[in-house]
């Protein structure tokens, strides 16, 4: 067998973990974003069960304002893959221009993920977070715990030996598992690059209509945005590093058009993949207080 | 070459690790532009390092406490990108003492330590505890790192000293040792070597981790991508199986290789039953047909023959089997034991070994290891961080192997059946075969026969509740009253079988655990006997309850909780134990100085200070209904 290199050593990481969850699990189901991390995840799944087929359900929390091209390739993927897709959008309808980008975040996507984990009876929910992703991550476990109201508590988490999990749960309790925890985003460009898997073409630079917020550039996806008096979008060469929702996703300027040509960039900007995201705000710590109410 | 190496990074509070790490990543990608600008902007109280400069040991920290407290309190996953395309993994170990379990976690994965001494204190109990822990978790190759030589002018003899120091005890845990002069504040020897240090013509740290191979890696560990060890039986493969894939015309059985090789064509036995066949398909991930799999790789295989596989069984080869892979149902172990609540002699856990779980109970305690000095100490029980020899028996046989051997057929994880907590991270030391020579024979009159032979249906009654709440008042009238209807019964009272069976026993919670197990044991065999059985234990601990009645079949067992309220209790104080509580003679009684766990579901609640009749009553309806 030719040498492994390290995604070789990744895969067969995430693959294991994928297994065992879907072995020790009673209802396991795939937390599905969109973005590349989650192409990325969804991939592996395929690859760790064939010939079989994924043996977990796929669900995806929208929040209505995600980009249009994110819905668009959601739905030709579910269709193409054959997944079991549930989408859940909380009704209450938040938005993030009349309840600031927090409370929004709050609304839209923790209380729904967690109603919709609850409704199914979900007892371990796969995500594609990376250590790599924020400082607070680098401590976060494979088999994360969450206590009964999706609490994540630091100080009840599990000491991980070995590859060998501890997924028996108590009653209330559940798991959040992550099979991306030792990628890097490098790894996952490259990854998507070697195995050839179709991520939203908004990673890939184009000409959109933004505007410029505080510094960020936003793309105006649709005419739900309320432009300043004056203001016009403006079309820039532009590319996304995340995807969420459009309004709170900072487009970079970029000429990247490809996945050779993403990848080319990154080994020359330094900075964070979360700078573009509006809603880690300042500070190293914010990204822990959302999680202990349970947001991902 | 290694493409992924896994190092466990170690060493004291004060060393510097931080700073050294911190170092490393932002040299070779591991930081970002933002961290780097986020560590040049901040200050943490008592911080040295002039404005504008970045201060390193920020790169590493994580958590909110850790800010406030200044220290590193889990274990954090960093990683590095060498030139040559190797990735290293760093596992961040906190210092502090009382966190053997994070160190010891940080370990497990580890293939090599990075071990930081600090110069102007030298060798210490620290740097013992660290060798001690990494050796046990397997890692055998360590790079001591002598930091901070700054503060002792680069003094040669002083770095000589302390490396033949670590060199030597390194050497009694069978590590293997290189050491580093540095200084990681001004990056010395870190990344590039040092005008500092013109008498060291050695490695860099960098260097250090960029060129190790892995002659030295532990073995089995489905990170490794060959075998590292060769051993006694041959290198025969092993395949715990995760997960049975099931599509059209396909029966597979998933799983990561672990040991040696798998080959399409090789020889397979079904580690629990012996049953053999031969692997049909070798699949790798996405399905795509292998010649051979190594250590390491997720695969999926099917079998020549129709053979009955499930989640948690082991597949290998005969010979593995006929050596030291044989199922067996008691094995002495190493444990590291991670939970507040200590261990309970007797109690039943869950004992999580590949994908399996079994249920097993800790019959001795051979000792406590004190890791600083290697000698074992004589112990009862092991507390959180203690680290100890224990014998373990399972429910049903298990395939175990030494540690040494193979890490993860050779490691477990001991879980509370109630909590789910993980209490403890084992190390097979050896199966203990002598169960082997054990065989339950089958009788022809069994419980069936005796009980139509009496005309009754056997259960157990278990009447838990304070002390005083009335359990053996009720126990007998209820007793007198199936007598009296031609019905067979015994009772087993708390005190009764203290003062026979049980003498040897105190109040301890441990001693209370193998109280209850081994009325639970004997209720069990009555019940085989066909009779109605009536347990009045205060058995106060939820976990020690639901142990006993794991030993039984849904319906023959009824948990029925006496709940009389405190200060009817200690008004009756039947037995003059409350009084004795109060005086401070008793310290341990339950509902003073022990704490009584109510039971969650009972199948009964009865008040003990209402009708005795009424109790009878409602005891008999459950018995019959």
């Amino acid at each position: 067998m030719a040498e492994e290199g390290v995604l070789d050593v990744l895969e067969a990481e995430a693959i294991h973990v994928l297994r065992e969850v879907a072995g020790a699990f009673r209802r396991p189901v795939l937390l599905y974003s969109i973005g590349k991390d989650s192409s990325v995840l969804l991939h592996l799944a395929t690859k760790a069960f064939a010939p079989g087929r994924m043996p977990f359900p796929v669900l995806h929390v929208d929040t209505g304002w995600k980009f249009r091209e994110m819905i668009a390739f959601r739905d030709d993927i579910a269709k193409r893959l054959r997944l079991d897709l549930r989408v859940h959008t909380n009704p209450e309808g938040a938005t993030p221009f009349t309840h600031g980008a927090h409370e929004y975040t709050r609304i839209m996507k923790t209380v729904t993920l967690r109603r919709a984990l609850d409704e199914s009876g979900f007892d371990a929910a796969i995500g594609g977070a990376r250590r790599d992703e924020e400082r607070s991550r680098a401590k976060e476990r494979i088999f994360s715990l969450r206590e009964p109201g999706h609490r994540w508590e630091p100080r009840s988490q599990r000491p991980e030996f070995w590859r060998r999990a501890n997924t028996e749960l108590a009653e209330g309790q559940t798991m959040r598992v992550f099979p991306l925890s030792n990628w890097t985003e490098l790894d996952i460009w490259r990854y998507i690059q070697r195995e050839n898997i179709a991520v939203v073409p908004l990673y890939f630079a184009a000409p959109r209509p933004v505007v410029e917020r505080e510094g960020s550039l936003i793309m105006v996806d649709d005419d739900r945005f309320p432009l300043e008096p004056g203001e016009q979008p403006q079309p820039r060469h532009v590319r996304f590093r995340t995807l969420g929702c459009y309004p709170l996703t900072a487009a970079v300027e970029s000429k990247a058009e490809n996945v050779e040509e993403v990848i080319d960039e990154m080994r020359l900007d330094r900075r964070s993949e979360r700078a573009g995201r509006l809603i880690d705000g300042e500070g190293g710590t914010s990204m822990e207080s959302k999680k202990s109410e349970g947001y991902f | 070459m290694v493409s992924v190496l896994r190092v466990v990074a170690c060493g004291s509070v004060d060393d510097g690790k931080s700073t050294l790490i911190g170092r490393l990543l932002a040299t070779s990608g591991g930081a970002n532009e933002d961290e780097l600008d986020y560590a040049r902007r901040t200050r943490r109280g008592g911080s040295t390092i002039p404005a504008g400069m970045v201060d390193y040991s920020l790169l590493t920290d994580g958590l909110e406490a850790e800010h406030e407290q200044g220290i590193t309190i889990d274990v954090a996953y960093r990683f590095l990108d060498l030139p040559s395309g190797r990735r290293v993994i760093i596992a961040d170990a906190p210092g502090h003492e009382q966190y053997t379990r994070n160190m010891a976690v940080a370990a497990s994965t580890a293939d090599v330590a990075v071990l930081l001494v600090d110069a102007t204190k030298g060798v210490r109990e620290q740097t013992h505890r660290h060798l001690a822990i990494c050796a046990l978790m397997g890692v055998r190759s360590v790079i001591a790192v002598v930091n901070k030589l700054d503060g002792v002018n680069y003094d040669q003899k002083v770095f000589e000293k302390l490396a033949s120091e670590v060199r030597s005890a390194a050497a009694g845990l069978e590590v293997a040792a290189s050491v580093i002069p540095a200084s990681a504040l001004d990056g010395d020897n870190v990344v590039e070597p040092s005008p500092n240090l013109p008498w060291y013509d050695g490695q860099t740290l960098l260097d250090a981790l960029a060129t190790w191979e892995l002659n030295n890696r532990p073995r089995g560990d489905g990170q490794a991508q060959s075998a590292a060890r060769p051993r006694s039986d041959g290198g025969g493969y092993r395949l715990p199986v995760q997960y049975v894939i099931r599509a059209d015309q396909f029966r597979g059985f998933a799983g990561t290789v672990v040991g040696g090789s798998v080959r399409a064509g090789s020889t397979v036995a079904v580690a629990a039953s012996g049953v053999t066949s031969k692997i049909d398909r070798l699949l790798g991930p996405g399905g795509a047909a292998l010649d051979r799999a190594d250590p390491g790789t997720p695969v999926t295989v099917t079998l020549t023959d129709d053979v009955d596989v499930r989640r948690g069984d082991l597949l290998t080869t005969s010979d593995a089997l006929d050596d030291g892979l044989a199922p067996a149902t008691a094995c002495s172990a190493t444990l590291v034991w991670t939970a507040e609540e200590p261990l309970r002699h007797g109690r039943s856990y869950l004992m999580l070994v590949g994908s399996r779980i079994v249920p097993a109970v800790i019959t001795s305690v051979r000792g406590r290891l004190d890791v600083v000095s290697g000698k074992q100490y004589a112990a009862r029980t092991l507390d959180l961080n203690d680290i100890g020899t224990v014998e373990l028996t399972t429910d049903s046989p298990v395939c175990l192997e030494s540690y040494r051997d193979c890490r993860d057929t050779g490691s477990f994880l001991l879980v509370d059946r109630v909590s789910k907590e993980t209490v403890a991270a084992g190390m097979v030391r050896h199966a203990l075969r002598r169960g082997r020579n054990v065989v339950p024979h089958d009788y022809t009159v069994n419980r069936d026969a005796r009980q139509r032979l009496k005309g009754q249906q056997a259960k157990v009654v278990w009447l838990t509740g304070l002390p005083s709440s009335g359990k053996s008042t009720i126990a007998d009238a209820l007793e007198r009253r199936l007598h009296a209807s031609g019905l067979h019964t015994y009772v087993l009272d708390g005190d009764n079988v203290r003062s026979r069976l049980n003498k040897d026993l105190g109040f301890t919670p441990q001693d209370r655990a193998e109280n209850v197990r081994r009325v639970a044991e004997v209720s069990r065999v009555l019940l085989d006997a066909g009779l109605i059985v009536i347990v009045a234990l205060v058995s106060p601990f939820r976990t020690d309850r639901a142990v006993a009645k794991g030993l039984f079949q849904p319906g023959d067992f009824a948990e029925v909780w006496v709940n009389t309220p405190i200060d009817v209790c200690t008004s009756r104080d039947t037995k003059g134990l409350y009084a004795k509580a109060k005086a401070g003679t008793l310290p341990n009684l339950t509902g003073v100085g022990q704490n009584y766990e109510p039971p969650e579901h009972p199948d009964l609640v009865i008040d003990g200070s209402g009708s005795l009749d009424e109790a009878t009553e409602r005891l008999c309806a459950l018995l019959t209904g």
